[in-house]
């Protein structure tokens, strides 16, 4: 069954529509639910070659300017992007959209963004993958708060300290650590094969996504990977960090829009006492509630990409009210939907769980709806426009 | 030409439509603080004398009905228009409670049903201030099941004879005239037997009583009917097909009530109980500004709350693109609902005992304002309906079982 219009609603050009359909088919073809349960048989996140392939479709290319060999589609990278990312929700794709996405949202934005032109052509090909190093074990979300440390040495930095959460930590051979030094907090490109870097892997709720501790012990770097200067640090943390969040909303909402339309089937095939499921008034009422809730995870999703693209004063806010609304909701549908199916609902066989692992996992990461809900209230608190009325 | 049909022959771009209208409410409208509206308590007679002045002003100025057609006085202008003129004029005081159920319900309605010497008149006149329209819709023998109704309209000649009781009409003592529901064919089904009648409030075989709410509010009102006799210009829609014309009612109201209508004109607070809560200054009023658990609270139904504007703007543009049937409106109904009562819940969960013991305006007020908590589920068509209509009408599931489905009214057992 196919949903409602994606989450951007303006009229799409004939390119965009045929980068939808390629990125549809291509998914639906090499990435369906079997393939991703076959890859977490085998124990594998992603495949490498599948990824590189994916970038071949611009995938990787849609947040990065012309000039550095990226272009988007339809000259809204952040929304060329989430629509990927929406189209990734409906098989439970695997692969590293995300993590490649903040890295690349933080490389293209700094100043010297000129001097990593190497690394973006790289991430771009698909030929490399990074991930963003934000998370410390014990912490909860602060991106800002980092306790692993940088020190100046004579051709560089020194790196000291553990990460944990990395999304493809052990697939990545980048990764952008957020450390704390003399001058406040930087970022920095550090290769994975660098000495001092020890990789340890974390399980995940999910069936292919896979996570690292990541130990740097005195790991040196040259001066040039810096990403960012110490000025530009909170600005770059806080753009990674809404590109982040708003491709996991944009993915939930092609999981919702996916379980959501399967279980309405199941509820009007389906036959007990001689009725539909769909006829019994309680279960149409759980329904009702859940098709609104999905209408509202839209909404504030699509809210959110737009303020996110356009860079605006509230795009924090407006992807933090996202990723709370959707981080509550979502979780809350497809467990509704489980219910709606009933023991089927709970066998490994079935769908469901692979849906349920990855908008449980989305829920926590970037920001619980609980984190957001504080930044939304801090910001109110600190005089900024309140959200309109109800 | 008026001045108002001037300004609409030309009303250039939305950018110089936007520095007209700020040029304009800066030389005539009151300018208040949005943060503290002044309160426009729909119970009191002076605060509709106020609206009726304040619309009379935009409507001279060129600003009234901005989304409906100029030749029933408004601008014909597209909603975008009237979105720039609400978030202009935020900060003046606007005749907000002549929106609803005035411009955003029965006006909506009469321009989609009416016939048109009653566009001319009515919403001629609601533009200019002139008049204010109320629903006649519930009766005390039920709620939500509006094609039941019991109210009889009888054929007298030339004229109709209405007999009967209205119940839960919003701000009906202050209005004019009143789209009534009233029976006149008992031997079919029931939606196939009703009528609507564009109704005089001052009539004088109308007897109106407040009700007082729970909480001190008597803006809703009860109405009876002994022998009130109208002409047969008084029919909204077709004898007899009313019901197509109530269903448009519930259709704008939802809309209404869910924020999404393009004929309410100015989008702030009417003040008073409908003022949005300030959670950063009741936590401090409690003491409790320091307090994270008080803050997440507060967050999440803050987070509620612009979400439900959000959906307001995605639903309305849904529907205008097809993707979700009209009844979609519902949705926005239902979250509205859904997002007043987790903020009640919100405000005496972080007021605490100072919810409940102390004085108005130290808190009190939060558990006072939580009494009325259910108005919001009860109003407009239960949430339990909402759901039915959703599940219904946008989902398309099969139907509830309905005892009076192809049954003559005259058999079918209502009330209690």
């Amino acid at each position: 069954m196919e949903g409602p219009a994606n989450i951007m609603t303006a009229v799409d050009s004939p390119e965009k529509i045929l980068f939808v359909s390629t990125t549809q088919a291509f998914l639906q073809k090499e990435v369906p639910l079997s393939r991703v349960r076959e890859l977490h048989a085998a124990g594998v996140s992603f495949d490498q070659t599948w990824w590189q392939r994916a970038a071949e479709l611009g995938w990787t290319a849609l947040l990065v300017p012309e000039e550095l060999g990226g272009g988007s589609v339809s000259g809204d990278g952040v929304a060329d992007l989430a629509m990927v990312a929406e189209q990734l929700g409906k098989t439970v794709a695997p692969g590293p959209l995300y993590p490649v996405s903040t890295v690349l949202a933080g490389l293209v934005d700094c100043a010297e963004r000129h001097s990593h032109a190497a690394a973006i052509e790289s991430l771009i090909s698909g030929e490399t993958v990074a991930s963003w190093a934000v998370y410390e074990p014990g912490q909860g979300w602060a991106p800002h708060e980092p306790s692993v440390t940088f020190t100046e040495t004579d051709s560089g930095y020194r790196i000291d300290g553990v990460k944990d959460r990395v999304e493809a930590g052990a697939e990545s051979g980048l990764l952008l650590v957020v450390a704390r030094g003399g001058e406040g907090v930087r970022q920095f490109l550090v290769p994975t094969n660098a000495s001092g870097v020890q990789i340890e892997p974390q399980h995940s709720v999910d069936l292919v996504k896979q996570y690292a501790r990541v130990h740097f012990d005195g790991v040196d770097v040259e001066h040039s990977a810096a990403v960012g200067s110490a000025a530009e640090t909170t600005e770059l943390i806080d753009r990674q960090s809404q590109v982040a969040q708003v491709l996991q909303c944009a993915e939930v909402i092609g999981i919702l829009q996916t379980v959501f339309d399967f279980t309405i089937a199941w509820a009007l095939d389906r036959h007990t006492f001689g009725r539909p499921l769909a006829s019994y008034q309680a279960l149409k009422h759980r329904f009702a509630d859940m098709k609104m809730w999905l209408e509202a995870c839209r909404a504030t999703t699509a809210a959110a990409v737009a303020a996110v693209s356009a860079r605006s004063s509230d795009a924090g806010l407006s992807a933090s009210i996202a990723k709370s609304y959707v981080g509550e909701m979502s979780p809350e549908i497809v467990q509704g939907c489980v219910q709606m199916h009933g023991g089927i609902g709970v066998t490994w066989e079935h769908d469901l769980h692979v849906y349920l692992r990855r908008v449980a996992l989305y829920r926590s990461m970037f920001g619980t709806p609980e984190e957001h809900n504080l930044r939304v209230y801090q910001s109110q608190e600190a005089g900024n426009p309140a959200p309109r009325s109800a | 030409m008026t001045e108002a049909e001037l300004a609409s022959t030309d009303v250039g771009s939305i950018d110089e439509f936007r520095a007209r209208a700020r040029a304009w409410l800066a030389d005539n409208m009151p300018p208040i603080d949005p943060a503290h509206p002044p309160a426009a308590h729909r119970d009191e007679e002076r605060c509709w004398q106020r609206a009726r002045e304040l619309q009379k002003r935009l409507y001279e100025g060129g600003f009234a009905g901005i989304c409906f057609p100029r030749e029933y006085g408004g601008l014909g202008l597209d909603y975008e228009y009237q979105r720039v003129f609400d978030e202009e004029s935020f900060s003046y005081e606007m005749p907000l409670i002549l929106n609803t159920p005035t411009f955003t319900i029965c006006c909506a309605t009469l321009l989609d049903t009416g016939s048109e010497e009653q566009k001319r008149q009515h919403i001629a006149a609601a533009l200019r201030g002139d008049e204010v329209l109320v629903q006649l819709l519930s009766e005390p023998s039920g709620g939500s099941d509006l094609a039941g109704v019991i109210t009889r309209a009888q054929r007298d000649g030339e004229h109709w004879v209405i007999n009967g009781a209205k119940t839960w009409s919003t701000s009906a003592f202050a209005a004019d005239y009143g789209l009534c529901l009233a029976r006149t064919n008992w031997d079919v089904p029931k939606h196939d037997g009703l009528t609507m009648f564009l109704v005089p409030i001052k009539h004088p075989g109308i007897t109106l009583r407040r009700i007082t709410q729970l909480n001190g509010s008597t803006e809703f009102c009860e109405e009876f009917l002994d022998d009130v006799d109208v002409g047969a210009d008084a029919v909204v829609g077709e004898v007899n097909d009313g019901w197509t014309v109530a269903s448009r009612q519930l259709y704008h109201e939802r809309r209404a009530v869910g924020g999404s209508s393009e004929f309410a004109s100015g989008s702030g607070s009417e003040g008073g109980r409908t003022t949005p809560v300030n959670y950063v200054r009741l936590a401090e009023k409690i003491g409790q500004a320091d307090n994270e658990r008080v803050q997440q609270i507060a967050g999440r139904a803050l987070v509620h709350r612009a979400v439900s504007d959000q959906l307001g703007d995605h639903i309305y543009r849904s529907v205008r693109d097809g993707t979700l049937p009209p009844a979609a409106g519902t949705l926005l109904r239902l979250f509205h609902a859904e997002t007043v009562t987790l903020e009640m819940d919100a405000g005496l969960a972080i007021t605490g005992t100072a919810g409940v013991v102390g004085a108005e305006g130290e808190g009190l007020e939060t558990g006072l304002r939580y009494l009325s908590r259910q108005t919001v589920c009860i109003g407009g068509g239960t949430s339990e309906l909402a759901r039915n209509v959703i599940g219904e009408r946008v989902l398309n599931f099969p139907r509830e079982y309905a005892a009076d489905r192809g049954v003559p009214f005259s058999q079918v057992r209502h009330g209690n």
